[in-house]
């Protein structure tokens, strides 16, 4: 099956540089922000826009996880999914501007769920979303404040964020759409947002 | 009149091959019999005939149980399996500890006409233990009880084993002994050792049965009684009767099938199927026994035939009942654990399922090899074919057998008891149809 | 996992991400809001032929902080002879649509007997049968033994190296049991001590070594040891001569615990018999663990359930 990469390297680094720009410049700088990553990936994208937030505002940006695994509306429609930690910073997220951030925006169905959760955890004075990819097909009426890149796709195909963090180097790809031969669980890893 | 059945090309426990006349009750001619004209006739050609099989050890149920068994029941699962005779266990409700109980179960047997019903009495009265039953009442009614036996309890009290094993020995009788101390054995779900250990359920140790059947040989030879020793499940039970064989002591031995067989580790299942009394044990106890039954030291084969009803079963371990039904299911199992392991031939199984326990139980009329003249007490099977043993082949009450859904060798192909058929091509004849034949061979009897 | 009936059966990355899910649960219980709606709408029976308050109030609270609705099945005295056979109940509970069953029974093995029935389609946990296993206690234990040797690096560690002393009444001892497996599948050298009356007549299959010296054992500086209850019903099965002597001879006095290294963790699967197994000092001390044991439990149990529970359902093996 065709893989094709979309962004490389470079094109992640400037995304995220541009988004850290934007996020400062909607909050009229660092003050009160707090970064959530939704596991796994969108940890990493938020440590690595907490870091450069920080430099271009020269204050430290809070950053931590917030795992929706427990708030998900599709639990019993699949395999049991193991939880990941959530770690909040030391302030807690009452009354920040909590950005959550997660790599691919899909459905929509993660981010319904981390309102959820965030809502257990305290009361952030505002929420933003900020997400690497959008690949469209929302299913709720969400939409991302901040988005590295708009990807146009079929929900056949399946579009894999690789992190150096993770998986050793950064790029986006597409796998060409044979959802066929891709099995249930393959797509529910899929965009990970399915 | 009871039928005529010529049965051609059967082959003897010895090997021979011939045809054989059942007429007027008895093996009329055996040879190679060209005219018997209104016979009707068994194509036995590839079958082994064995004389009628006898179970020393089953429990019918009736009176008081008949939701599990009854005398018609059981000993449809008798002929189902081959037997032409049982000896049915006194723990019934009410017990059969007086001559009242023996006899009425005498007369059901007969009626039913399925195979000869010989009736155990109780050592005991109630089989509680503490006071001797009516041994002689028993011995001297119609149903002229020789085996006497509390199974399912032990004969504890020693001076009171010693007291039965003399008492009956006016009448030729023999204590059939359900070996098991009860203090070594309360509460006991499973035999002792390292797997009731991990499934956390109370051990039931061998030496519980062991030091029982030391004791009661060193009693038989003290006061120079009989004594048979049921149920034997443990390797050292095995050398405890081997030496008292050996020192001369008057003591016979029966083994299960299910103990020939199983082993202890199907207890890890939890499935009540496999809940016994005794327990199953060790491979190595079912390699002893084996060996035990090949060289003589234990002398027949008895079914421990116990049926329950379904809800007995299905329930957790420890509530379950003690017990599987094994009547049906008794020669194949035997073909499966020695017979084809080469440990004993056909003209043995006649002894170990047939002879012997006729003889142990005083019993005529049944156990006689095959010979012209002999009673016409046969079982015809076939030890080629080999099934998934399932529901079809149970033909009793009770379904509680632990080989569902395993694969034994051979079929009872058919049975005849008192010269008529009981079983054949392998299904039970109609239960009027056998009555009728057991009350025309009463009148003949009588005439 | 469809089922939790045994330790024994549980490989050890089935018991590691089970003590990882754990975590996650134990990091909601300090939050303000200790609830999670991860399991709402689903069903969960307490369903309990044994008392056991302890027992049935951790499942409860575990279930509850999931948002699972939970019913309290108390069938004590229920028995074949006496009223319901555990089939009925099984199926009385199947109609009423419990997702996942929580039973307690003083019949080893019923737990696997309901499991495996085809009676129910419901999950079950196995909360204590007969003297068989109790093994949310074991993974309870273990989830506390590692939180006290590892802290907030817990996540993905075993047990290894871990030296636990096990004492008491072995035969008996479901808790026992399960530990045993448990701490052996998770690198952890298990000795257990008791008089000889109390320890299966044959253990050689276990993966741990039997001692029946106290003061030999304790001399060996272990990192956990873990006292038993011990009932004194025991002493009509002429298990041991009386209170007592037990006491003197298998017990964790004020002597011997002042012997025991700062470090080394005190454990109790409760309720304790003070002054019989475990002296006063002990069991207040710094060293153990007691309320931890009883807070992990909640945490532990709510993994167990969330893991059972959570998926879709799986086709019975």
């Amino acid at each position: 099956m065709a893989v094709r990469t979309v962004l490389q390297q470079a094109d992640i680094d400037r995304a995220l540089t541009r988004i850290a720009h934007e996020i400062l410049e909607s909050n009229r700088g660092a003050d009160g922000l707090v970064l959530l990553g939704i596991p796994t990936r969108g940890v990493v994208l938020a440590e690595r826009l907490a870091a450069s937030i920080g430099r271009i505002a020269a204050s430290d940006v809070p950053a931590g996880a917030l795992d929706v695994t427990m708030y998900r509306d599709d639990l019993g429609r699949n395999p049991v999914r193991a939880p990941r930690p959530t770690s909040l910073p030391a302030g807690g997220i009452d009354g920040a501007t909590v950005v959550l951030v997660d790599d691919v925006l899909y459905s929509g169905r993660t981010i319904r769920a981390a309102f959820d959760a965030l809502s257990d955890l305290g009361r952030a004075r505002a929420v933003r979303l900020a997400v690497l990819v959008d690949r469209g097909h929302r299913e709720f009426p969400i939409r991302a404040d901040f988005v590295g890149k708009n990807l146009p796709s079929s929900t056949r195909e399946r579009i894999n964020v690789h992190l150096h963090e993770i998986d050793g180097d950064d790029a986006v790809t597409i796998d060409g759409g044979d959802a066929d031969v891709a099995s249930a669980a393959d797509a529910a890893e899929a965009g990970r947002d399915a | 009149m009871s039928e005529r059945f010529l049965i051609t090309g059967a082959q003897l426990p010895s090997g021979e091959r011939t045809d054989l006349l059942l007429d007027g009750g008895v093996i009329a001619e055996v040879g190679s019999i060209a005219d018997a004209a209104g016979a009707t006739v068994v194509d036995a050609a590839g079958l082994i005939a064995l004389p009628g099989l006898v179970d020393l050890h089953t429990h019918l149920r009736e009176p008081g149980y008949e939701q599990s068994e009854t005398v018609l029941t059981g000993t449809q699962a008798a002929a189902a399996g081959g037997f032409t005779a049982v000896f049915a266990m006194a723990n019934t409700s009410p017990v059969a500890d007086t001559a009242g109980v023996v006899e009425q179960e005498l007369s059901l047997g007969r009626a039913a006409g399925y195979a000869t019903v010989q009736p155990i009495g109780a050592v005991t009265v109630g089989l509680k233990g503490e006071q001797l039953a009516e041994l002689g009442a028993m011995a001297q009614s119609r149903a002229r009880v020789r085996v006497f036996s509390d199974d399912g309890f032990c004969v504890f009290d020693p001076l009171l084993m010693r007291r039965a094993l003399e008492y009956v020995k006016a009448f030729d009788g023999v204590i059939a002994q359900h070996a098991q101390e009860p203090r070594l054995t309360q509460g006991a779900q499973m035999n002792e050792g390292a797997l009731s250990g991990e499934l956390g359920l109370a051990g039931w140790p061998a030496v519980a049965e062991e030091s029982i059947i030391a004791r009661d040989v060193l009693l038989a030879e003290h006061v120079g009684s009989r004594l048979h020793v049921c149920h034997v499940s443990t390797a050292g039970s095995v050398e405890v009767v081997r030496w008292a064989k050996a020192r001369g002591i008057d003591v016979t031995a029966e083994v299960t099938p299910h103990h020939l067989l199983l082993t202890e580790e199907l207890v890890a299942s939890y499935d009540p199927r496999f809940k016994v009394n005794p327990p199953l044990r060790r491979a190595e106890d079912v390699e002893a026994l084996r060996a035990a039954l090949a060289d003589g030291t234990i002398d027949i084969v008895a079914t421990d035939h116990a049926p329950h009803p379904i809800e007995a079963k299905e329930c957790e371990w420890d509530a379950a009942a003690n017990g599987m039904v094994g009547l049906e299911s008794a020669l194949s199992v035997v073909h499966a654990a020695m017979v084809d392991t080469g440990l004993i031939g056909w003209a043995d199984v006649a002894r170990v399922l047939s002879e012997t326990p006729a003889r142990i139980g005083r019993l005529a009329g049944h156990g006689a090899p095959i010979a012209v003249g002999a009673p016409a007490e046969l079982t015809l099977y076939d030890p080629s074919a080999s099934a998934e043993f399932d529901l079809a082949r149970l033909a009793g009450r009770s379904v509680n057998s632990p080989y569902l859904g395993r694969t034994l060798p051979g079929r009872v192909v058919a049975t005849f008891h008192q010269g008529y058929a009981t079983l054949l091509d392998g299904a039970v004849r109609p239960a009027d149809e056998v009555a009728r034949h057991a009350a025309e061979r009463l009148e003949v009897l009588r005439g | 996992m469809r089922h939790l009936l045994s330790t024994r059966s549980l490989s050890r990355d089935d018991a590691i991400a089970l003590l990882d899910v754990a975590e996650d649960m134990a990091a909601v219980q300090e939050r303000e809001v200790k609830k999670l709606p991860t399991l709402r709408g689903k069903t969960v029976v307490n369903l309990f032929f044994e008392d056991s308050t302890r027992t049935r109030i951790s499942f409860e609270a575990a279930a509850k902080r999931l948002s699972a609705d939970v019913i309290n099945f108390s069938a004590k005295g229920s028995s074949v002879s006496k009223g319901e056979s555990l089939k009925d109940t099984a199926q009385t509970l199947q109609a009423m649509g419990a997702d996942g069953v929580v039973i307690r029974h003083p019949a080893s093995g019923a737990p696997q007997t309901l499991a495996m029935s085809g009676w129910i389609d419901a999950g079950v946990v196995n909360a204590g049968d007969g003297t068989h296993e109790h093994p949310t206690q074991a993974l309870l234990d273990a989830f506390t033994m590692r939180r006290r040797l590892h802290g907030a690096a817990s996540r993905g560690r075993d047990l290894g190296g871990v030296r636990v002393v096990i004492v008491g009444d072995i035969l008996h001892s479901r808790v026992a049991r399960s530990n045993v497996w448990l701490l052996a599948t998770l690198g952890a050298e298990v000795t257990l001590v008791a008089p000889p009356t109390l320890v299966p007549v044959d253990v050689s299959g276990w993966p741990a070594s039997i001692g029946y010296d106290l003061d030999a054992a304790l001399a060996t500086m272990p990192d956990v040891v873990m006292m038993l209850r011990i009932q004194a019903e025991r002493m009509q099965g002429a298990f041991f001569p009386n209170s007592r002597e037990y006491a003197r001879t298998w017990g964790l006095d004020d002597a011997r615990f002042a012997q025991l290294p700062t470090t080394t963790m005190v454990m109790h699967p409760g309720p304790m018999n003070r002054g019989l197994e475990i002296a006063a000092r002990a069991a207040d001390s710094p060293q153990s663990t007691v309320r931890e044991q009883v807070a992990n439990g909640v945490s532990v149990r709510m993994a167990a359930l969330y893991l059972l529970l959570s998926g879709e359902r799986e086709v019975a093996r």
